[in-house]
């Protein structure tokens, strides 16, 4: 093993780990601070795999945005003070069934399907790459994605504002 | 395994490598406490400490470190403990690791990745959730109220950072802050000036006043420091922290305040170029120049902090979103025209 690999388990681990506390922890706000490991964990698998553009894109978006805003939620939603905030678990036998046979499932197919195994391209210019893919072959989903999310942050204005209107009658 | 072994040699060394911007920091750290309060102390029309080490109380951080290293470590009994403990250390390491894309002189860079300042904002939008988990963990009103503070803050103003950072990116071109600085090199502006970037457009003069604002709110620095104003909330989410946890808060936050300086002195000011073009260059004096510029802007943080009141919460969000983001912008799309036209 070289020390790519190494560190390739390590992170693997630190993601999977992370993830089962995120699942089985029963403190919202534990759960949620679990999730930044697993979201770095990600991140630092992408640098692995020399997308380090990916992988600060999923720092800034994931760690940096959602997450706090998941954070937010959680404390501005839950009722009296946060420690306290305990879900209890509901519907064990159908969520039991479901789960097990989803990971059937999953197992079937990971013994059985055919994985395609390819060398990691070694990048160096992943910026000027996606920059220029982004400006020729991908344009029009580039352009409609950009239109997508200015509806959601018109939509997101529009909503905020008529519920403070709502507010002050 | 073999190739674990022989590629040993190489952990040292990159060991050493990553070690030379914890070292910049941690006697940065110490030299700007006590100058935080001489500075204090002049613009008052004081003398600030006076005592330790003889002159001009030279020793008086190394004297609180030393201080601070002795102190208990106290964890309230209801804190959430594994988070109470891990935050400080959490906040710290996201500052630190930022370090790495620092061009500190034309002879040392942590790393030379292309993505260099992207990342560098990436990694420096961790400390928010740092703030939030001390302050959550602390399980205290004060605590949740500065986390809570903070966070709105610093998710607000990374908005008007990264619209001005893109300034000037468009402006050079590259993401890389030492391909940056090389692009900066020369004495060739109106015949005399200094190619910096904010003497190449006119409206990086702007971004520069934005960027400096924005990074004042990003710090924490009067008159922005509503997540640990004193009279409001103790003293927000270090509230509950005492000993060295409190002083890896105050590390980590001294480092960020460095950072971001050193940030600008980079996109603005030439980095380690000589202001004399050929004359006192050179990788050493590259270091002491990129140090001086960097700590110029951390001093005017400071002389900002003792001079200026404070905002209240909401006059700090209308300044973020109803002037600093679109005038970011439009300072954006204004650097871009420049840029076409000339």
């Amino acid at each position: 093993m070289d020390l790519a690999a190494i560190l390739f388990y390590v992170f693997a681990l630190v993601t999977i780990g992370s993830a089962a506390v995120v699942v089985f922890s029963r403190n919202i706000v534990h759960a949620a601070f679990s999730l930044m490991f697993t979201l770095m964990g990600v991140a630092a698998l992408y640098v692995l795999l020399y997308a380090d553009f990916l992988a600060a894109t999923q720092l800034l978006v994931y760690v940096g945005g959602i997450l706090i805003l998941i954070l937010f939620g959680v404390m501005l939603t839950s009722q009296g003070y946060t420690l306290n905030f305990r879900e209890a678990t509901v519907n064990v036998v159908p969520a039991g069934l479901l789960s097990v046979a989803a990971a059937i499932l999953l197992i079937y197919a990971f013994s059985t399907g055919g994985w395609v195994i390819t060398e990691v391209d070694e990048r160096t210019d992943t910026v000027y790459d996606l920059g220029m893919m982004l400006m020729t072959d991908y344009l029009l989903v580039f352009i409609v994605a950009g239109v997508l999310l200015l509806v959601a942050i018109i939509g997101a204005i529009v909503m905020s504002t008529r519920l403070s209107v709502n507010t002050e009658d | 395994m073999n190739e674990t072994l022989s590629s040993m040699p190489f952990l040292p060394a990159l060991l050493l490598h990553a070690a030379i911007p914890l070292t910049i920091i941690l006697v940065y750290a110490l030299v700007a406490i006590w100058a935080e309060r001489k500075v204090a102390g002049f613009i008052q029309d004081r003398l600030g400490p006076m005592r330790v080490g003889g002159w001009h109380g030279w020793a008086q951080s190394i004297a609180d470190l030393l201080k601070l290293i002795q102190k208990e470590d106290i964890i309230p009994a209801d804190a959430s403990r594994f988070w109470f403990k891990f935050a400080p250390f959490m906040m710290f390491a996201a500052s630190y690791a930022a370090f790495a894309v620092i061009p500190f002189s034309s002879g040392y860079i942590g790393s030379m990745v292309n993505i260099g300042v992207f990342y560098l904002l990436a990694v420096t939008s961790v400390l928010t959730l740092s703030v939030i988990m001390g302050g959550w963990a602390s399980n205290n009103k004060w605590s949740l109220l500065g986390a809570m503070r903070s966070a709105a803050q610093m998710v607000s103003y990374e908005v008007p950072t990264i619209a001005t950072v893109l300034t000037v990116v468009l402006v050079a071109g590259s993401l890389n802050l030492m391909e940056i600085t090389e692009l900066q090199s020369g004495n060739d502006t109106l015949g005399f000036l200094p190619n910096w970037l904010i003497f190449q457009n006119p409206f990086l003069i702007t971004a520069f006043i934005m960027f400096f604002i924005s990074i004042l709110a990003e710090s924490h620095r009067v008159p922005f420091d509503l997540p640990e104003s004193e009279s409001e909330l103790v003293a927000g989410y270090q509230t509950e922290y005492s000993g060295m946890r409190w002083a890896m808060f105050m590390l980590a936050e001294y480092a960020d305040m460095l950072l971001l300086s050193l940030l600008g002195a980079t996109l603005f000011f030439g980095g380690w170029n000589s202001p004399f073009g050929d004359f006192l260059a050179g990788p050493f004096w590259g270091f002491f120049w990129f140090m001086l510029k960097g700590l110029v802007l951390v001093f005017v943080m400071m002389w900002i902090r003792w001079t200026l009141p404070r905002y209240r919460v909401d006059q700090l969000m209308a300044i973020c979103w109803n002037i600093l983001i679109p005038l970011s912008f439009v300072n954006l799309v204004l650097a871009a025209l420049w840029e076409m036209i000339f």
